[in-house]
């Protein structure tokens, strides 16, 4: 556990949970990223700017932060494409068919104790854990 | 105008919250999902602090009769678990174990995480309009 890092941690959660706070309490909506992403090209007409601005900002966060710290925040990716590409698909088809990800079901959900989003959780990180399991006994890494 | 405003700081603070966790960083997810490895907790820290401010700052907002900028809030009714639920739920995770990014870290690293990063937004982009197509064609049960 020599890479735990809970203080940076806490405080960049803390952050999360105020900008969900943020787009509940000055605009009403849940701060669900799948959702807010996939509803600038699908939502209707009328209820995309938002989301637009609110993705821009999401970009816009670390490479304002780089600007102000002269370096990247540290990002490793050591997957071949063919696992960057499924990764990818499964994560896009499953958010939206399950309604939600780590920030919709994860943040938002939990914090008002959604029955929908305590099984999504539970079924997500599940999954996930038993993926990297797998794939890791497959590679022998 | 405010309702605009309000999006891109809710986006910018959300973003900031991602860089300070590390959680753009998918060998850092991937070392929280590796539980039978060498384990890094962050990752639950970070639902941790995002959930106790989220908890207590939801129940401060509904206190208002609504929004600053809009007419109401919009909080998902439904209770209802269902096999999309799950199943999407269980695609997901599959997809996020596969390489570690989820729909927020995928986005926020784009200006620094290069071509795989572009490469697996594509794809993400890919299995979103896929779910839009599948969801047209499937016929919809009449409300009860």
């Amino acid at each position: 556990m020599e890479n735990f890092t809970p203080i940076s941690a806490s405080i960049g959660g803390a952050l999360i949970g105020l900008s969900a706070v943020l787009l509940m309490a000055l605009n009403g909506r849940i701060a669900g990223i799948s959702g807010v992403f996939s509803g600038t090209v699908f939502a209707e007409r009328g209820d995309k700017l938002w989301r637009i601005l609110f993705i821009i900002g999401l970009i816009a966060a670390p490479a304002l932060w780089a600007l102000t710290q002269g370096a990247h925040p540290p990002f490793e990716i050591t997957q071949n494409w063919s696992l960057i590409i499924a990764g990818g698909l499964l994560v896009g088809f499953g958010t939206r068919l399950g309604s939600g990800c780590t920030s919709g079901h994860g943040v938002c959900g939990l914090s008002r104790l959604s029955p929908r989003s305590m099984t999504s959780v539970a079924l997500f990180m599940g999954a996930g854990m038993a993926t990297v399991a797998i794939v890791k006994s497959f590679l022998g890494t | 105008m405010g309702r605009n405003i309000a999006a891109l700081l809710a986006g910018l603070v959300f973003g900031l919250g991602l860089t300070i966790s590390e959680m753009v960083n998918p060998a850092k997810v991937l070392a929280f999902l590796d539980l039978f490895g060498n384990w890094d907790p962050s990752l639950a820290f970070v639902m941790g602090g995002a959930l106790i401010v989220t908890a207590i700052g939801y129940r401060l907002a509904w206190t208002r009769p609504k929004p600053v900028f809009a007419e109401r809030f919009q909080v998902p009714g439904n209770r209802q678990i269902d096999t999309k639920l799950a199943l999407g739920a269980v695609l997901f995770g599959v997809g996020w174990g596969l390489v570690g990014l989820c729909p927020g870290p995928a986005i926020s690293a784009l200006t620094f995480g290069g071509a795989p990063v572009l490469v697996f937004l594509a794809a993400m982009g890919a299995g979103m309009a896929a779910y839009e197509l599948f969801d047209r064609m499937t016929p919809r049960p009449k409300a009860a």
